[in-house]
């Protein structure tokens, strides 16, 4: 462990994935995540990796595509248009079975949108923003530190799972500064060891061994409902492992938010000034976005009026509250959006704005 | 007995899955001849693209990936920075590279990719069935252009070997033909040249070479040779057209 | 006297495309009239391999790998 510094968030996020054995990185300029690019082409260097700036995002997924069917861990992050560049290089991905780590610092949308934070890009990473039957393990840290044990523990997911593992961030996170602690850097491996550990790795066959394809093309459609069967397995065994999540006040609690990311931190505050004025309010902070924590919310207690999905986007979240909450409870929308971010005392009025109405 | 000609171990013994008379099959076959004569065929990593040649890496006998379309020279860019001591390729069609790739392409030959891009032009899109490309002809049949490319609508016809030629990084670039044995050994020895470019990392190296599609050209195997020679020949025509001048 | 050459046919490979039949330099290649194989082409064969100089123009340009051709 090293000593707790103040690192602003790209930085750290760009530092977790080194540290994590990530030695190759693609990326294009887009606000608010250019001090990863920027970090990566100063720091790469130095670890015996290599940065590209790539001609556009769709080069750059692709880049990230061909370093990671050698084996070798690689980042690529960007924000959100950006990362809708990208999905075609998603979908081919979790399609390949090739590990990726990606990290979307996300901002105001749709379209080009704006630069401030957002988290409007929810059912776009949760539902899989490319073609085809695939799913995409998608986290929404809320700290700096979280977000950078996050991206170092999914660089071993991904290459377990054979799959993109995605991490949302948003300007906000990307943009401030936080005392945090880095982990250990990782032991890189070598080539030999890596056609040990992954078979399927494209090193070339040297005369000696059955050669290797990496292939997403199927055209027998019973090979491709096959190959589908056997990711929807994947897909479950991470239903069952992956879903995170942390929980407050939820005994007694008259209101439960659930929020994440940025937002949960306001959330968070919010609860405080709600708690003075006599609300008893609690939070479920999802920290897995799919697979989503939906066992959470048997913890809710029956006493409980009113769950609100607190988000920087018009209900794209809530959509999954609803679902987990199953009619058990009534499910309200607070949110702001376009890089619109709320204040504690915001989130306090609105939400004694929604108990009234219900009352 | 002596060997004049026996079948590359380079290509896996089976049948393609290409039409009568599709010269892919030459242009795989003397592809793998030369990285055998090489003595790379064992490290080379392979890219294929999107079209009839996805499959290629059903038939070529080294570790291969697909890309998305057009895409390959990105992938390619990906994987040499992870191996920098391996032989890499793209095998693209005027589809994939001069059309849908085309910004993929000029960037790879921007950076001076140290890979090589065999482009295999043959005027016209082959798999999803004789739609018009980049490179087809003025005047050329197509299922997107039934009375043919006209050029107020379409352009014309896109010459990706002299584009690239005026990139700085793209050290080597020559056209190459195969419609007769002397064009095909000639093709072979180009592409030598250009995978000795990539041995000495010398920069990006470009071997474009004209193709038949007799299939959805409409026209006989042997009358696709001709045409080729006939009305492709004149308009990209065969040669180097950029050389670092090491290579002999 | 020129090199007797020997050609040697991978008959079910065949697609009959006579890629080979128009650059033999001895017009001695022909498609076969009646034969059929394993895919349902008439394959290639040599009418009068006796003079077959052992150019390989017709290796060369068989896209399927059907033709090695030897010398005496």
């Amino acid at each position: 462990m090293s000593e707790k510094q103040l690192m602003k968030g790209n930085e750290a996020f760009a530092e977790a994935a080194i540290r994590g054995g990530c030695r190759l990185y693609f990326g294009y300029p887009i606000t608010p995540q250019n001090e990863i690019p920027e970090y990566m082409s100063r720091e790469l260097d130095k670890v015996g990796g290599a940065f590209v700036q790539a001609e556009s995002e769709l080069a750059a997924v692709n880049m990230a595509y061909g370093g990671a069917l050698t084996g070798k861990n690689v980042f690529l992050s960007s924000s959100s248009p950006g990362i809708a560049l990208m999905q075609e290089g998603f979908s081919f991905m979790a399609s390949a079975e090739i590990p990726m780590v990606i990290l979307n610092v996300m901002r105001g949308g749709p379209g080009v949108g704006g630069i401030q934070p957002g988290q409007a890009d929810y059912r776009q990473a949760t539902r899989g923003g490319g073609n085809g039957d695939y799913h995409i393990p998608v986290y929404g840290p809320a700290s700096i530190q979280e977000t950078v044990n996050i991206i170092y523990d999914a660089v071993t997911l991904a290459d377990r799972y054979r799959n993109p593992v995605i991490i949302l961030a948003d300007g906000m996170l990307g943009q401030m500064m936080e005392p945090i602690i880095l982990p250990e850097a990782r032991e890189t491996v070598t080539e030999e060891e890596i056609r040990i550990q992954k078979p399927w790795a494209l090193l070339g066959h040297q005369d000696k061994k059955e050669r290797t394809v990496v292939k997403s093309l199927r055209l027998q459609p019973d090979d491709l409902e096959n190959h589908n069967n056997k990711m929807h397995e994947k897909y479950i065994e991470m239903m069952e492992e992956l879903p995170q999540y942390e929980s407050y006040r939820l005994e007694d609690a008259e209101v439960v938010f659930v929020s994440f990311g940025s937002m949960s931190r306001i959330v968070r505050e919010a609860m405080d000034h709600l708690a003075e004025q006599g609300i008893k309010a609690g939070m479920i902070r999802p920290i897995s976005l799919w697979p989503f924590p939906n066992k959470a919310f048997d913890e809710i207690s029956p006493k409980t009026k009113m769950v609100i999905s607190a988000e920087l986007s018009i209900g794209q979240m809530m959509d999954d509250v609803k679902c987990a909450v199953c009619g058990r409870f009534p499910v309200e929308l607070l949110y702001r959006t376009g890089g619109m971010v709320p204040t504690p005392l915001e989130v306090v009025e609105k939400t004694k704005a929604l108990l009234e109405v219900t009352k | 007995m002596k060997t004049v000609f026996e079948y590359t171990r380079g290509m896996l013994p089976v049948t393609t899955g290409y039409c009568p008379g599709c010269t892919h099959g030459i242009a795989h076959r003397i592809l793998m001849e030369v990285l055998i004569e090489r003595g790379t065929l064992g490290e080379t990593i392979g890219v294929a693209p999107i079209g009839c040649s996805i499959l290629s890496h059903n038939y070529l006998n080294v570790d291969m990936c697909e890309s998305a379309h057009g895409r390959g020279p990105a992938v390619a860019a990906g994987i040499r920075r992870a191996l920098p001591d391996k032989t890499i390729f793209t095998y693209q069609g005027d589809g994939d590279l001069a059309s849908i790739g085309a910004g993929e392409i000029v960037h790879a030959a921007h950076r001076g990719e140290k890979f090589t891009t065999i482009f295999v032009n043959n005027a016209i899109y082959g798999m999803t069935g004789g739609q018009m490309a980049p490179t087809t002809l003025i005047g050329q049949k197509s299922t997107t252009g039934v009375d043919g490319r006209k050029k107020e609508v379409s352009g014309m016809p896109l010459r990706m070997a002299e584009l690239l030629a005026t990139i700085d990084g793209a050290v080597y670039v020559e056209r190459v033909a195969l419609d007769t044995p002397a064009h095909v050994r000639g093709a072979k020895a180009a592409m030598h040249r250009a995978f000795e470019i990539q041995e000495k990392r010398l920069g990006f190296s470009f071997v474009e070479v004209l193709s038949t599609c007799p299939t959805n050209w409409g026209l006989p195997p042997t009358a696709a040779l001709k045409w080729l020679a006939d009305n492709m020949i004149p308009y990209f025509p065969l040669g180097i057209l950029r050389t670092p001048g090491e290579v002999k | 006297m020129a090199k007797k050459g020997i050609v040697k046919f991978d008959i079910d490979k065949c697609k009959g495309c006579e890629l080979c039949v128009v650059v033999c330099p001895k017009h001695i290649l022909k498609i076969h009239e009646h034969d059929v194989n394993i895919m349902g082409y008439h394959p290639i064969s040599v009418s009068d391999e006796e003079q077959c100089i052992g150019c390989a123009n017709c290796a060369v340009m068989c896209p399927d790998g059907v033709i090695s051709v030897y010398t005496e």
